[in-house]
């Protein structure tokens, strides 16, 4: 008896990052377990799958949310983006690139949850204070850098933006 | 902000060479890795600090759906206990339980849902036992033993001049405690185990030491060690918690039972009891000084609560003995430090590594003599030629006074006004619970010191091999080595070193594994040494084969770096037992709401002994990295214990602090080259976390003229609500052997020196 039999498995499709996907999974299937084990997309990462660290922020229609958090039958029919869509051509985005020109990558955990987060932030307030960028990344642990290098990165971005 | 540069030589900001696949989320951690028709592992663990297994029944775990094997301890059929430094752990438990957490049974299936199903469906009949989950109460008499052999695990007598014929004008006693610290990396532990043709087992892991993973696994697997063929998996940080084995060995044992590829990652509540912590810690310190501030003696007690087995504590409680006294010149010094076995989850490496917890006496003394808390300071600082605790002379650089000058010198942060701000700019901060009412600035300082390499006479060399070959576009360059890279930037400064020697621009750091030579550990900040030292002998091999000759076909060269020899501790705790040491000084700027006992940081500044920096971007960094750690400690990390069960097991309830946390770091690197080490450098990754604990918890006791003996501190402290930490006087010096860990006098088994015995072979 397993899982899949306790509880009836449901086909969801959504678009993820531009591309119609589709995966079976069950009402306790997240979908950030959905994107990692049934879509192979591994970027978001599971640091804590309870919505503290935002390793494993995507955005879902367009806002930023915790995949963990969000049941994948919920994503059913909607848009999905992760961090696997912001280099395009294999050309780095702009916050990514900031990331690296900055030293705000140390083991890298986190980073792909703190390059959304931070894509995000600057899509709606292109020009952050200080305080602006700490308040609206307080919900991505970084457990290396001591989140220095990340404000810097921040405003790195923030300028190869305008 | 530092500019960097997209390679670059020893001294430039180059860019990470791994940096690219970890901003695009291509970089593959172990929790990222799968294959082919895999199964899943689970762990069942202890519910108690201190059991007898009774019987272990799993027929009804076995008949879940999917579930392809369950092992126990009858499992084992080869080696059944591991460990670092002694093979004190079990697999899985036998006849009884040591910890909550401990693991008694793995499952693999065909998915992580049938496999947690499978480990609740195990039935384990416990007769519980009365737990030992206090430190003192391990070495009362009567105490339950947590092992046949009793409580102790090491003791460590350090004597330096003679203390009881100190003459002093003061006498000042001081008592410390510090908190159970979880390093908290955000990348779970996680193993890929697959079986292999000639019955061996190929694994990819999350690990510090791929080498001391593979003497741990083997002899349990039955293995001669060439059929363990380890790779390392991408490692979301470690800061000492990879040091011990995790999923490692029950991963290849479930892969080699079933003969499928077996994957186990830990969720965030396993990991929390899936490895080691810092260790908590009680100090008691009495310094003796004249009236003008000269140190004349240091007498300590150090107790650190090891947990239910050995990992690194023997190391750790030496390195407490070796620092406790501090970067001083004290003629006359006595230290006892024991590590306790108890009931609680096992305590092993971190950052800092039994450093942190000893930093916090000198400001009383300086208080009691009216002393500024610096002058007392310059006035003992070591320096070149000064002998330690341990009588060893510094013959390298200790640069203590020109660091404390340094640290002094750097601006303090502009006052504010108390009131008008932002809510953000206030303790509390988004919580918006502070208008300035009471508030109180406060400014603190420590100063640490630790020891780079390894120590105590373990000879931890580093292997590595360069190949130069020629290509169309110009030479380019290869770095073969087992050296573990965790986020610090080793694979960085690697390249650097052979852009600098080699003059290529090419540089391929090839995969991690076991096939070559081991690095030693990514611990004891001394990567940068001990590899970078075997890569830049290894570029001057190949250098010197070429000659003045054009490059024609590859030049390939091995070398091996050892660091200076050390010795073990004589009777007394005497004798040259550490490699190199490097110091830090940094003053914390703090601001407290004294209604509320809610705490800004507002500027950390620091001051390092870096030897010489090959990597300004980094080693900045490592610093506020290392901080962010340390402040952590001090404000609000600990795991909170209940009859040895972790009650805080989450990112929800242990509080690592975010980025509304932490203040601005400014660092200055003293660079004084350290004779013998490559181009000078010393370690840098633990200095930062080693002082800033204590300079957090210095500047919150000028803020509120409290006592705070204890880390963290929390707001009742501040406020007043709890009283500080007490004590009924100084622990026992407990009546065994001192010096070697008492397992080791009994011959339990070894682990690392095993592994180094056998290299000297």
């Amino acid at each position: 008896m397993g899982l899949g039999r306790l509880a009836d498995c449901m086909l969801i499709r959504a678009s993820v990052n531009g591309k119609a996907r589709s995966a079976d999974v069950t009402p306790a299937t997240s979908l950030l377990t959905m994107l990692r084990d049934e879509l192979e997309l591994t970027g978001s990462k599971n640091a804590c799958e309870q919505g503290e660290c935002g390793s494993c922020s995507v955005w879902l229609d367009g806002d930023l949310v915790c995949a963990c958090l969000v049941p994948a039958v919920q994503a059913d029919g909607c848009e999905v983006r992760t961090v696997e869509a912001l280099a395009e051509n294999g050309d780095l985005h702009p916050v990514q690139d900031a990331f690296l020109a900055a030293g705000a990558v140390q083991c890298g955990f986190c980073t792909p949850g703190l390059v959304v987060a931070t894509a995000d932030l600057l899509a709606r307030d292109p020009h952050p204070t200080d305080d602006a960028i700490r308040e609206a990344l307080a919900g991505n642990l970084c457990r290396c850098t001591g989140y220095q290098k990340i404000i810097d990165a921040v405003h790195l971005a923030e300028e190869a933006l305008t | 902000m530092s500019v960097i540069r997209e390679r670059g030589r020893i001294g430039e900001s180059a860019r990470r060479v791994d940096g690219e696949p970890k901003v695009t989320g291509e970089f593959a951690y172990g929790s990222d890795l799968s294959t082919e028709n895999m199964l899943w592992g689970a762990t069942l663990r202890s519910p108690h600090a201190s059991a007898r297994i009774r019987t272990i029944d799993v027929s009804a775990a076995l008949r879940i759906e999917g579930v392809r094997a369950i092992l126990t301890h009858a499992d084992l059929e080869h080696a059944k206990t591991f460990g670092l430094e002694i093979c004190d752990q079990p697999v899985f438990a036998d006849d009884a339980v040591r910890y909550v957490g401990e693991p008694v049974a793995a499952v693999a299936a065909e998915t992580p849902e049938q496999a947690r199903l499978a480990v609740n469906a195990i039935r384990v009949d416990y007769e519980p036992l009365p737990p030992v989950t206090d430190m003192e109460q391990a070495l009362a008499d009567g105490a339950p033993r947590v092992h046949h052999f009793g409580n102790v695990l090491r003791h460590v007598h350090v004597l330096h001049g003679e203390v009881a014929a100190a003459r002093a004008d003061v006498w000042v006693d001081g008592y410390y405690e510090t908190a159970m610290q979880d390093q908290a990396a955000l990348g779970p532990e996680a193993t890929l185990a697959v079986p292999a043709a000639d019955g061996g087992v190929d694994l990819y892991a999350v690990t510090q030491w791929i080498h001391v993973d593979r003497q741990q696994i083997a002899p349990i697997l039955g293995l001669p060690e060439e059929k363990v063929r380890i790779t390392l998996a991408g490692v979301g940080g470690a800061f000492g918690s990879r040091e011990d084995i995790h999923t490692q060995i029950h991963a290849c044992m479930l892969a080699l039972r079933t003969g499928r590829a077996v994957k186990m990652v830990y969720g965030r509540e396993e990991s929390f009891h899936g490895h080691v912590h810092r260790h908590p810690s009680r100090t008691w310190i009495r310094y003796g000084a004249t009236k003008d501030g000269m140190l004349v003696a240091c007498e300590a007690r150090v107790l650190f609560d090891g947990g239910a087995y050995a990992s690194s504590s023997p190391a750790v409680v030496g390195n407490a003995c070796s620092f406790a006294s501090g970067p001083y010149e004290v003629p006359n010094v006595q230290i006892e430090g024991t590590v306790v076995y108890t009931n609680n989850p096992p305590c092993g490496a971190m950052r800092g590594f039994g450093a942190p917890q000893v930093c916090f006496a000198m400001d009383k003394l300086a208080a009691t003599l009216g002393m500024d808390p610096l002058e007392l300071r310059l006035k003992n600082a070591m320096k070149t030629g000064s002998r330690t605790a341990n009588g060893q002379v510094l013959d390298g650089p200790a640069p203590v006074r020109e660091l404390i000058e340094r640290c002094r010198a750097i601006p303090l942060p502009p006052e504010q006004p108390a009131t008008g701000r932002d809510p953000i700019g206030y303790p509390g901060g988004a919580g918006n619970v502070s208008r300035g009412e009471s508030l109180k600035r406060g400014i603190g300082y420590a100063v640490g010191f630790k020891n780079i390499m390894y120590s105590e006479g373990f000879d931890d060399a580093s292997e590595a091999t360069v190949t130069l070959r020629p290509s169309p576009d110009g030479p380019v360059a290869s770095v073969r080595t087992a050296a573990v890279e965790y986020g610090q930037g080793l694979y960085t400064v690697l390249a650097q070193i052979v852009r600098t020697e080699l003059g290529v621009e090419e540089v391929l750091i090839e995969p991690t594994t076991s096939r070559v030579g081991s690095a030693g550990s990514t611990s004891a900040s001394r990567q940068t040494t001990m590899t970078g030292g075997a890569v830049l002998g290894a570029c001057r091999a190949v250098r010197e084969a070429l000659g003045d000759r054009e490059l024609s076909g590859p030049i390939t060269r091995t070398y091996t770096h050892h660091h200076r020899a050390t010795t073990p501790l004589d009777e007394h705790g005497q004798g040259d037992p550490h490699a190199s040491f490097a110091f830090i000084v940094q003053r914390a700027v703090v601001e407290v709401d004294a209604e509320l006992g809610l705490v800004r940081v507002l500027q950390i500044a620091a001051a390092q002994d870096a030897g010489r920096v090959i990597n300004p971007q980094l080693a900045r960094g490592q610093v506020e990295g290392g901080t962010a750690q340390g402040v952590g400690l001090a404000l609000t990390e600990e795991i909170q214990l209940q009859d040895g069960a972790i009650r805080n097991a989450s990112f929800t309830d242990y509080l690592i602090p975010t980025i509304l946390d932490v203040a601005p770091v400014v660092t200055e690197f003293v660079e004084e080259p350290e004779p013998g080490s490559p181009y000078g450098v010393k370690g840098i990754g633990e200095l930062a976390t080693v002082a800033s604990t204590a300079a957090v918890v210095a500047a919150l006791r000028a803020a509120t003229g409290r006592t705070l003996n204890r880390a963290p501190v929390h707001p009742d402290d501040l406020v007043g609500l709890r009283p500080e930490a007490r004590t009924s006087g100084p622990a026992p010096v407990p009546d065994v052997p001192g010096q070697k860990s008492i397992p080791d006098y009994l011959g339990l088994g070894l682990g690392q020196q095993l592994l180094m015995k056998a290299s000297d072979e």
